[in-house]
């Protein structure tokens, strides 16, 4: 009996304390730099693509929603297209972990509501960004062994020249 | 006799004929209701609001609800209202309705040889509550307590029913 | 005219009432929840009232193919029209009412009320589905019940007043409001109040975690709607009846008549809305032997306590 007149009066009381809504279309709420939101495809310092089409995204993607197909170009791996299927998509950010080049990453953004579903299919164009992300210094080329135009073997930084296996020097 | 008189005995009538010859029993159920509706305004013209008010909350509505209550338990389908439509037949009311014709013969006897004021509402306006109180607990004192004892039998039996089954167990 | 006018402002004014509620009651719901409430349709969220309007108008108004269609359609109208009829002897002020001094008063709205509980049975039994008759079933034992303890709450305030008119009740409250002398009588026609009512604490004919939507699982478009109104009517109704049963009607110092009477009935109804906001709902046979085996004593001990009191007072 004074739990329950008890609970009115806490009740009563709450009429008095603070909203904990956030207003949301005016007011934004706070989002930290880790949110797993949109995905983007990003770029090296360089200003060229990241991803090397490794198929590694979409091997680790429990729902299946990444596709994409490897092209060639200078000896650069490249995706012919990437497409995500956001309809699909849990924003587990398993893609970005699997990543070894640090091309795919999630950015704190998740206002991608449609009207149409096909158009939550995003396509290269829609995804990648002309920055580095949030990886600033890392081109995955200038630290792998891999020789491409411009670069060759044992040119890359933390890399020695590789061996003559034919010399007799140590 | 007034008009507004004529229409209420006429709708409970009518009512009264359609409660006998519905299939449905909820809709024979809900013709029962305007019928005892009908009966309660026969009433208040006639000068009792008390007993009208008594009829629709006693009769209209809490008896007639438990005989709803009753038949949405018991579930009747299809069959059954076949079965009602097979018991509308002449040869099943005939009897019983030659037998109330009798009734009907006598008591239209009766009324043409009263004598007395057909509207007792002449005699001293309507009467209120506190008229049908003090009869009640005057003349009929005995009648009240009869029914007072009825009424414990039944709280009585009631609790005895409802009591928890197994308590001592606990 | 007088009549005319005093009927249509009634009429309108119980539906407009109940329309607002409707909207005060998720706001203030909003408010005890730490939260804003609707709050984005009109200034304050107010014609978030006109956009449910207009969005319960133009639903599919659907009638399943397995119910009873006349039953259906007549089971909110009943419901609906109890309501509103009950409110004809509710006397706003001492001469502003359809029918305030009618000498059974008081029996009237309870026949009304009576009448109300088909409403709820009828539409549960029509829908023809399972969740639907079980609130019915629910509806018809709970709010028979409840009447019941309703009624002899009520007779405390009957033997004092000597009188079912609603006019006279509150003239008998010129000089002590019921609720003082009459405290168990009030708090047991509050309770009763919201089981007949099917609100929530006491809203198991509608139960949503178990029952679907209970007796209205079926309904949809206008007729959801006038459920829906109903309930709120209801609210207004019994909100109406406590403060001329109990709080002295329309009488205040300074303020008009009207202006007490309004006061005291939007008091009633923010309880009722806090509430529902505070309180759990209990399990079903533990509402119905709350009522029989605590609130049934406990309104008889009110009767006749009430009852040997008055009497040594005629003696003294």
């Amino acid at each position: 009996m004074f739990g329950i007149i008890r609970t009115i009066w806490m009740t009563f009381l709450h009429l008095f304390h603070k909203n904990e809504t956030v207003q949301y279309p005016e007011q934004k709420p706070y989002l930290s730099p880790r949110y797993r939101g949109r995905i983007v495809l990003t770029r090296d310092p360089s200003g060229e693509e990241r991803c090397v089409a490794c198929n590694l995204c979409a091997a680790a993607c429990p729902v299946d929603c990444i596709s994409l197909q490897k092209g060639e170009r200078d000896g650069r791996w490249y995706p012919e297209f990437f497409q995500i299927n956001f309809s699909r998509c849990i924003f587990c950010g398993f893609c970005e972990e699997a990543c070894p080049t640090y091309a795919i990453q999630l950015t704190p953004d998740f206002e991608m509501a449609e009207y149409v579903r096909q158009n939550l299919v995003y396509e290269k164009e829609d995804l990648l960004i002309s920055g580095p992300g949030k990886v600033p210094d890392y081109s995955f080329y200038n630290v792998s062994g891999l020789a491409i135009p411009g670069k060759g073997k044992g040119e890359a930084e933390h890399e020695l020249a590789p061996v003559d296996t034919h010399s007799l020097m140590p | 006799m007034s008009i507004p008189l004529a229409i209420y005995g006429l709708v409970a009538v009518c009512a009264a004929a359609m409660v006998i010859t519905r299939t449905i029993a909820v809709h024979a159920l809900v013709y029962m209701v305007a019928t005892l509706l009908a009966l309660a305004c026969v009433f208040d013209t006639l000068g009792a609001p008390f007993a009208a008010a008594l009829e629709v909350i006693v009769y209209a509505g809490a008896i007639m609800v438990l005989f709803v209550f009753v038949v949405m338990m018991v579930n009747l389908g299809r069959p059954d209202q076949e079965r009602e439509k097979s018991w509308l037949t002449v040869g099943t009311w005939i009897v019983p309705a030659l037998l109330a014709l009798i009734l009907l013969c006598t008591l239209l006897f009766g009324a043409s040889h009263v004598t007395a004021d057909p509207m007792p509402m002449a005699a001293g306006g309507p009467i209120g509550p506190q008229a049908v109180g003090l009869r009640l607990y005057g003349p009929y004192l005995l009648t009240v307590e009869l029914s007072s004892f009825l009424l414990l039998a039944g709280l009585v039996s009631a609790f005895h029913i409802g009591r928890r089954i197994g308590e001592r167990q606990e | 005219m007088w009549y005319v006018l005093v009927i249509l402002v009634t009429v309108f004014g119980v539906l407009g009432v109940a329309a607002l509620s409707t909207m005060l009651e998720r706001r203030l719901l909003g408010f005890f929840q730490d939260r804003p409430g609707p709050n984005r349709v009109g200034p304050f969220g107010l014609l978030q009232v006109v956009a449910d309007a207009i969005k319960m108008l133009f639903k599919h108004d659907w009638i399943p193919p397995f119910a009873d269609k006349t039953i259906f359609v007549l089971a909110p109208i009943i419901g609906f029209l109890c309501v509103l009829l009950s409110f004809a002897v509710i006397p706003v002020t001492a001469n502003w009412s359809v029918a305030g001094d009618l000498n059974v008063g008081l029996l009237f709205v309870f026949g009304m009320m009576g009448m109300a509980v088909y409403s709820v049975v009828l539409g549960g039994w029509s829908s023809n589905n399972k969740f639907a008759l079980l609130g019915g079933m629910r509806a018809a034992a709970q709010m028979i019940s409840y009447e019941v303890f309703m009624g002899l709450a009520l007779m405390g305030v009957i033997m004092t007043t000597g009188s079912f008119a609603l006019n006279d009740i509150v003239a008998a409250q010129s000089h002590c409001w019921f609720i003082i002398p009459q405290f168990l009588g009030a708090i047991i026609f509050l309770m009763a109040g919201i089981a007949e009512t099917h609100r929530l604490p006491f809203d198991l004919p509608e139960g949503e975690n178990e029952l679907g939507a209970g007796f209205h699982t079926e309904y949809s478009g206008m007729k959801f709607g006038m459920f829906f109104l109903a309930e709120y009517a209801g609210v207004a109704l019994i909100s109406c009846l406590i403060t001329t049963l109990y709080l002295g009607g329309w009488q205040g110092p300074l303020l008009p008549p009207v202006v007490w009477f309004v006061l005291k009935a939007g008091f009633l109804i923010c309880f009722f809305i806090l509430l529902r906001a505070a309180l759990p709902r209990p399990r079903y046979d533990q509402l119905m032997a709350f009522g029989w085996k605590v609130l049934l004593p406990l309104s008889l001990l009110n009767t006749v306590v009430t009852g040997a009191i008055l009497l040594l007072r005629a003696s003294a």
